[in-house]
């Protein structure tokens, strides 16, 4: 469980590599199509060894949001994130499910790759934190299982989501 | 001819048929449809389930060509010609008339029809079918498709059926859905599959005998094929990533398939008989949405190569990609009609406006929008080319309509309880 200072190092290289480069990554993004989460997150918190136990992914949010059409996390989640892929990387034997969704906007098939993009950026992200593939498993539900079954401004937000799940 | 029509008949025998109530909502009107009279046919026995001048009329009125006579309106209900007065036909100001007997001998139905030119006063067609004990309607839909050939010069499509899927979402993720196949007319529903994960992307093979879909139930996507008339399924191989929008090859040897299995959505065709994947396009947007079409050379397919989704054709075996739709921001799941000159696509004028089903006239590069309501999707053309049925919203509810191929005639199917989508017209099925 324990991290050496090298892969640490190379760890936090790697996200700081990837904060720069994804303020141009992703496709242009709808301004106010709703936002879900205001809640801010700590670092978790870590265990003598300086790994990350369960208590520290209790309370932070497993679920992500996105804009209209974009496949970019948005900043706000990069804490938790950072927190997930700490404890992945902690917990080795821990799997991990990324569940890509959109909102009923454009045409099935499409919105089913829409929703992978989503997770494969969620899953890059949290590889680019030094979490193994093997860890990551992801999956697009597109539209087929909206978090809101209403059609409205609120429920499309909702619904463009990845949803961690630990499994 | 109508020994032919028996032997689809008895595929058609399904194990369960509930009984739907056909109010057909015109929503949309012709200017001129055609005035017909279809007169109650002859029938000698107890009172029956179905009534097949009903059913005709109101197969004539959904193509939007003709405006069959109210019953009550009639003077008289004549069931042979001897019984005919023209007279009586021409006050009414019909142009036609139908009129017919049914009878019932050893286990089966026999019907005989005979349609008439109301002003020229002589019979122009006349005919016999027979059919089992469950099956007036296929009867009725099959005299329909005789007369609109015989009166409009194109094959009629009223024996076809339509696969779609209903879902019922409770919320977080939770659904339930099913895939079922109805009559063109939405009539005998019958559910061929149901499962607590998501279901979608129908295809008909293209002899009517299968329905490729993609199904979750066993937590990823995977293709399946199912066989209507045993309700056999085969599950194809499925890869990680995208299993998803099957269409079948006019041959019915092959499938077009989307997989993500090396990165990201690509289109391969799979052989059903070698087992055979081949990768058909290799570019890093999305490619998605093939859609064979008819002369098996090329197929259509949706990409973002672009930038936005929009429509466009391939090779088959060059694998020389061509763009098709340059109008609207938005064009996706295209569909080709049969002689290649329509394309069918969802369609967005501009960022922020509503989805529509639109058409492009690929001879002159015309779009026009066939749908004005909001969420317009999966629109899937009669094989006789002259209507597109596709899903909108109404109410907040998912519900099937169709419109003529020139956007003048529309109406929505009735019953379909739940939030019904992704409806796929069946090729003919005779």
């Amino acid at each position: 469980m324990k991290l050496s200072a090298v892969s640490k190092a190379v760890a936090l290289g790697l996200s700081l590599a990837w904060l720069a480069g994804c303020s141009s990554s992703g496709k242009t993004t709808d301004a106010g199509m709703g936002q879900n989460d205001n809640t801010t997150y700590g670092a978790g918190a870590s265990n003598a060894n300086g790994g990350v136990d369960a208590s520290a992914i209790a309370n932070i949010p497993s679920v992500f949001y996105f804009d209209f059409d974009s496949s970019e996390i948005k900043p706000e989640y990069r804490d938790a994130l950072s927190t997930h892929a700490q404890y992945i990387r902690s917990n080795p034997s821990v799997h991990v499910r990324l569940e890509g969704n959109t909102d009923e906007w454009g045409t099935r098939e499409y919105n089913m790759a829409l929703g992978e993009r989503r997770a494969k950026a969620v899953a890059a992200f949290l590889m680019d934190q030094g979490v193994s593939a093997s860890n990551i498993e992801t999956i697009s539900y597109g539209e087929e299982k909206p978090a809101n079954p209403a059609s409205n401004k609120d429920a499309w937000a909702e619904n463009r989501r990845v949803e961690l799940k630990y499994q | 001819m109508w020994k032919k029509l028996w032997l689809g008949l008895v595929a058609l025998c399904f194990a369960s048929m509930a009984r739907a109530e056909l109010t057909i909502e015109i929503t949309k009107g012709m200017d001129n449809p055609t005035p017909i009279a279809v007169v109650p046919f002859q029938w000698q026995g107890q009172p029956l389930n179905d009534d097949i001048a009903q059913i005709v009329g109101a197969d004539l009125q959904r193509s939007g060509q003709f405006n069959p006579l109210d019953r009550g309106k009639m003077l008289n209900w004549p069931h042979d010609q001897s019984q005919i007065f023209y007279r009586d036909w021409s006050i009414l100001k019909q142009d036609y008339l139908v009129i017919g007997r049914l009878s019932q001998a050893g286990g089966q139905y026999h019907a005989e029809f005979e349609l008439y030119d109301v002003l020229r006063e002589q019979r122009v067609l006349s005919g016999q079918v027979n059919g089992g004990m469950n099956n007036l309607r296929d009867i009725a839909h099959y005299i329909s498709d005789q007369i609109y050939e015989k009166l409009t010069g194109i094959r009629g499509a009223f024996s076809t059926r339509i696969a779609y899927v209903s879902a019922q979402q409770f919320g977080g993720g939770k659904g339930s859905y099913r895939m079922i196949v109805a009559d063109a007319d939405g009539a005998r529903p019958r559910t061929i599959l149901e499962s607590g994960e998501p279901i979608l992307s129908p295809a008909w093979s293209r002899d009517g005998k299968r329905l490729a879909y993609v199904s979750f139930e066993t937590s990823r996507p995977a293709i399946y094929i199912q066989d209507l008339s045993t309700g056999q399924r085969q599950r194809l191989k499925s890869f990680p990533g995208l299993n998803g929008a099957p269409s079948w090859s006019p041959d019915g040897r092959k499938l077009a398939l989307v997989l993500s299995k090396d990165g990201n959505p690509e289109i391969y065709t799979f052989d059903l008989q070698t087992l055979q994947l081949e990768r058909m396009t290799n570019h890093f947007a999305i490619d998605t949405e093939p859609s064979w079409m008819p002369d098996g050379q090329s197929m259509i397919f949706t990409s973002d190569r672009g930038g936005q989704p929009q429509i466009y054709k391939m090779n088959v075996f060059t694998k020389d990609v061509q763009r098709l739709t340059f109008v609207g921001n938005y064009n996706a799941k295209g569909k080709l009609s049969a002689d290649g000159r329509f394309l069918v696509t969802v369609h967005r004028e501009s960022r922020g406006a509503n989805f529509h089903v639109a058409v492009t006239d690929l001879q002159n590069g015309r779009v026009f929008s066939l749908t004005d309501t909001t969420l317009d999707e999966s629109p899937s053309i009669a094989p006789n080319g002259t209507m597109v049925i596709y899903a909108t919203k109404e109410g907040g509810r998912g519900v099937l309509s169709v419109v003529s191929m020139d956007g003048r005639f529309k109406y929505r199917l009735p019953d379909a309880t739940g939030d019904v989508r992704e409806p796929a017209w069946s090729p003919f099925l005779n």
